[in-house]
């Protein structure tokens, strides 16, 4: 028979109250800014889901989303597909594994608004190293503060220069717990390079790969420092994400009752493609 | 299928050996016959699974020439060879379907289909996996997962040899009685020769025809298992076989009289050689109770069921007997026989009694 022990309550309650203060209390502030609307003073009016309408129907969020979710698609289908090759490429054992390991770390452990000022300054036109390079050495024209395709480009490196490497570490976890015995049956059953990969590799990597990519579409569908550091979401609005949005419109307008809107169904979003990929990632192992 | 010729062959796995302690396998010289069963037997580290991955083609050995029927074939990679192994832990392919796993080393050949479909269906209903076909190979169970390992070897009717190694291990103790009779009856059916790696020697004596020995990469004994426990050639294959293993007692040799414990003991036939270690062999089998003899005291009785395995110090040495019927107290003293047909002599561990002809 089983036991029912409600003292398992009282342990669980310290962590309620930690997640209470932490997600649910500011959470429901800005549920209840999402729906009134202020002019100061304390003063609320309520508005229902006027904010909610408004922000849906608008020009500038469907343009900065569109931006969010071409930025996301870029750097998954660079970072990933990079990350597993360079993970295939590392030694599997020997004297280079812990040196390979250092230096896939490195950048993930820079602080993300350094990342953006190091971008910033290296790829400045005339005195960045790399602006400098492209631009008088190489003679072309690269300016991402005043071409949003430069900025565009800029952006995605800067971001696939600081990510790759989880993808990288995640996959080569999931690369050495491959017993050698796979290896060795798949050579005497002739199959080639590619079949190694399809059959053992990918399928042993998969697990690993649902988190790396889960992790990498929140953190860049998410992304707020480094680009804000970078291009300030410039030229014009060219790389203005989501979150740039967000926040001009939360603290450089102060309209609260939007921005608190635009919150929301910006964390719908975020959530809702998360569980959608989730779920039919895991499907078959659930069957 | 062909007769596997290994000759003078050697391995280490340090670049530069020196000496023979840096050898994995030491000298190795061996016939396997074409159509014959084979057991690899030895304890852990023994250079049981080098042997099987240099025929197999995974390791190149340092020194010697591994022949397939006459054919040299020492360097060619394992999917030439046309060789077939299974792992201890059971290696399929997670996302293909049973069928597919099956019929995966035949695709990787360009065979056609439909020679493909039969084939696979041949070795299903061998298997009797047919009901589990269209299943995902990763929703199996260990038992069948090591059944489809060993059926993705023998789906190809060109393959040379068939090794296992050590393909019980992470099956439960159940199945493995049922796994082991398939295997056995395989080799009736399809009479391709198969090697079967184990340190366990229930699983080698219930398999094998002919069963290796070895021990430190060295082969100690080759034989059927009745060889090997009627006559061991090196006391470590009296010790590693049978249970209890062999008795090894500490002997003098004086005058041509081999003396345990101060009394002289009638041996199978005359001494040969001289000098070395000597030490007398005799299983536990053929050692008896009487009347005289050698006066021991009953140190442990343990009753393993059919009959009782008796522990009797003669002196400081323990003697075992295995004796049915009436059992002595501990503490009690008694006398113990050696049965000469079966007591031997050994010369640094090796043979060194003529048989009775």
């Amino acid at each position: 028979m089983k036991t029912e022990n409600q003292k398992a309550w009282f342990f669980v309650l310290p962590v309620l109250l930690l997640v209470a203060f932490n997600a649910l209390v500011p959470i429901m502030t800005v549920v209840n800014y999402s729906v009134q609307e202020t002019f100061g003073n304390n003063v609320f009016f309520w508005q229902g889901l006027d904010w909610f309408e408004q922000i849906l129907r608008s020009d500038r969020f469907q343009a900065a989303l569109g931006r969010q979710f071409l930025f996301t698609f870029l750097i998954l289908i660079i970072e990933i597909p990079l990350g597993i090759i360079i993970a295939l490429s590392m030694p599997k054992k020997g004297m280079w594994v812990p040196v390979c390991l250092v230096l896939m770390a490195l950048p993930m452990l820079i602080p993300w608004n350094v990342v953006g000022a190091m971008w910033n300054i290296f790829t400045l036109p005339k005195i960045g190293l790399l602006g400098y390079f492209m631009n008088d050495v190489l003679g072309i024209a690269y300016d991402m503060t005043q071409n949003p395709f430069a900025a565009w480009v800029t952006i995605i490196v800067m971001d696939v220069w600081h990510w790759t490497s989880l993808v990288v570490l995640l996959s080569y976890a999931g690369l050495v717990s491959i017993p050698d015995a796979y290896y060795q049956a798949a050579k005497i059953d002739g199959a080639s390079p590619w079949k190694v990969f399809r059959y053992i590799q990918l399928p042993k990597m998969k697990t690993v790969l649902t988190i790396a990519i889960l992790l990498r579409f929140m953190d860049s569908f998410n992304i707020y420092t480094e680009p804000f550091v970078l291009t300030g979401g410039g030229p014009g609005n060219s790389t203005t994400l989501l979150s740039i949005d967000l926040v001009k419109i939360a603290l450089g307008q102060f309209d609260l009752g939007p921005a608190a809107a635009m919150s929301l169904i910006y964390f719908a979003i975020t959530l809702l493609v998360s569980w959608l990929f989730y779920t039919l990632m895991t499907k078959d192992d659930a069957q | 299928m062909a007769k596997i010729t290994l000759s003078n062959l050697r391995h280490s796995y340090l670049p530069n050996p020196s000496g023979p302690e840096d050898y994995a396998l030491k000298e190795i010289d061996l016939d396997w016959q074409d159509g014959g069963a084979y057991a690899l037997l030895g304890p852990s580290g023994c250079g049981k699974s080098t042997l099987l991955n240099i025929i197999s083609g995974l390791l190149t050995p340092s020194e010697g020439r591994i022949l397939f029927d006459d054919r040299d074939v020492t360097d060619l990679p394992p999917d030439q060879r046309n060789i077939a192994q299974v792992f201890q832990f059971p290696v399929i392919y997670d996302t293909m379907t049973v069928r597919d796993n099956l019929a995966f080393p035949l695709r990787n050949r360009g065979v056609h289909e439909g020679r493909i479909a039969e084939r696979v269906a041949e070795i299903a209903q061998m298997l009797e996996v047919e009901e589990m076909l269209d299943i995902r190979a990763s929703h199996l169970s260990p038992d069948n997962k090591q059944k489809i390992s060993m059926g993705r070897g023998l789906v190809r009717d060109d393959v040379n040899v068939v090794m296992f190694d050590e393909p019980l291990t992470v099956i439960d103790p159940h199945l493995k009685w049922k796994l082991r009779s398939k295997l056995k009856e395989l080799h009736q059916r399809v009479r391709a020769t198969m090697i079967y790696v184990t340190h366990d020697q229930t699983e080698a004596l219930t398999f094998a025809d002919q069963v290796v020995v070895m021990q430190d990469g060295e082969i100690v004994q080759i034989g059927t298992p009745v060889e090997l426990f009627e006559r061991p050639q090196h006391t470590f294959v009296g010790h590693f076989i049978g249970s209890p293993g062999m008795n090894v007692l500490p002997a003098e040799e004086s005058d041509g009289a081999v003396r345990f414990q101060g009394r002289q003991v009638a041996l199978e036939g005359a001494v040969t050689g001289q000098g070395g270690t000597t030490q007398i062999g005799v299983r536990p089998e053929f050692v008896s109770l009487a009347d005289a003899g050698l006066p021991a005291r009953v140190h442990k009785v343990s009753d393993v069921g059919r009959h009782a395995v008796v522990e009797a110090m003669v002196g400081d040495t323990a003697v075992k007997a295995i004796v049915e019927g009436e059992l002595p107290e501990q503490g009690a003293e008694i006398h113990l026989a050696f049965r000469p047909d079966h007591t031997r002599l050994y010369r640094d561990g090796w043979l060194s009694t003529e048989a009775r002809t």
